[in-house]
């Protein structure tokens, strides 16, 4: 019941206690020493973190509210700098109202035509007033995934507590609007047009089920896209150190390497592109909810 | 068998699912190249489709690397 409670509080503040097991990391430090056993060389002693260490959750200013631990975490630490960013950016940058932009005054510009067009595009001019919480789903997102890409920073979006609450908001938000504009004219989504009615008792469920399932997958799509990243990442720069370490030849370190820097790349563009299909699937649900098919 | 002995091959077994992904999105990309080369005009609007067929596809790999991932730590 207690556990009960606290996960339901922490999920609500966007902060989980991972279940980050001690023993893991023992376990990669045996991993680690049998790949240096296998490379057969004389190699120096490192010490590699766990590239699960990185998701690590630390209270920066414990704060408790009764039973429920409400500390400030590296990840509501993250969360605010974002916000700050995403914040300070478009205010800075529209300040002066040019009508020849500037250099951070077109960033701002393309991000919202980026989006404008995004939601004209698939939900029409109903969803014009949708526009702001889109545009702030994509920017907070998308800020997320790339501060993480800075080195020994803290990604938020590689939580699922932080993913989940985000897809539950969009997905209840949706289904709202579309009972407040159809009434229960809205459960006819649940039923595709033209199809016999003598179908309805298996497409039904199916249907309602692929609903439900929408939330999950939006969540753990971007969460488990910036966890195997960055794990990836950091299993690469792993490899740097341990066969560079090799005492006689440092030149096998820079095959990783070389890869290290490939995979930083295409990082960057899975950072862009989750927040993107992040925001694009919001619009094609928000635009079943107001055009049911 | 030793429990940990297990724990590998489930790891090794869970990493299959990765096998119809890779198709899956190899034909995403495939059908994308097709259809840019027949119309190359219709580029812009296919993209658009291309990339949220290769998100929901990538999707099932990365559940298998979560199962993977949960054999492991569990």
């Amino acid at each position: 019941m207690r556990r009960a409670r606290a996960s339901r509080q922490s999920a609500g503040n966007g902060n989980t206690r991972t279940p980050a097991d001690p023993s893991a990391g023992e376990e990669w430090d045996k991993h680690l020493a049998g790949l240096r056993r296998l490379a057969g060389a004389d190699v120096k002693e490192t010490t590699v973190a766990s590239p699960l260490d990185q998701f690590t959750i630390k209270p920066i200013v414990p704060l408790s509210l009764g039973k429920l631990d409400i500390s400030f975490t590296n990840s509501a630490l993250m969360m605010g700098i974002a916000v700050a960013l995403i914040a300070g950016v478009l205010v800075f940058s529209v300040r002066s109202r040019d009508l020849v932009p500037g250099r951070l005054q077109s960033v701002a510009e393309l991000g919202y035509e980026f989006i404008a067009g995004m939601v004209r595009e698939n939900v029409g001019d109903e969803g014009r007033k949708y526009f702001p919480f889109i545009f702030s789903v994509f920017s907070f997102v998308l800020m997320g995934n790339l501060l993480g890409m800075l080195p020994g920073a803290f990604t938020f979006t590689s939580h699922i507590a932080v993913t989940f609450a985000m897809a539950l908001t969009i997905f209840v938000g949706i289904t709202l609007i579309g009972l407040t504009r159809h009434g229960t004219h809205f459960f006819s989504l649940f039923f595709p047009h033209g199809a016999p009615i003598a179908a309805a008792p298996i497409l039904i469920p199916i249907e309602v089920i692929s609903y439900l399932s929408r939330p999950i997958s939006l969540s753990v799509r971007l969460f488990a896209n910036m966890t195997v990243g960055h794990i990836i990442l950091k299993i690469f720069a792993g490899f740097v150190v341990t066969l560079g370490s090799v005492q006689f030849f440092i030149l096998p370190g820079i095959l990783p390497f070389g890869m290290l820097i490939g995979l930083t790349a295409l990082e960057f563009f899975v950072a862009f592109l989750q927040a993107y299909i992040f925001t694009i699937l919001s619009c094609i649900y928000l635009n079943d909810a107001i055009h049911l098919h | 068998m030793d429990a940990s002995a297990a724990k590998l091959i489930g790891m090794g077994l869970a990493a299959i699912g990765m096998i119809g992904a890779g198709i899956g999105v190899g034909s995403v990309w495939a059908s994308l190249i097709q259809a840019v080369g027949r119309n190359p005009a219709a580029k812009d609007s296919v993209q658009t489709f291309a990339y949220i067929g290769f998100a929901v596809t990538e999707f099932i790999a990365l559940l298998a690397f979560v199962v993977a991932i949960l054999v492991y730590v569990s």
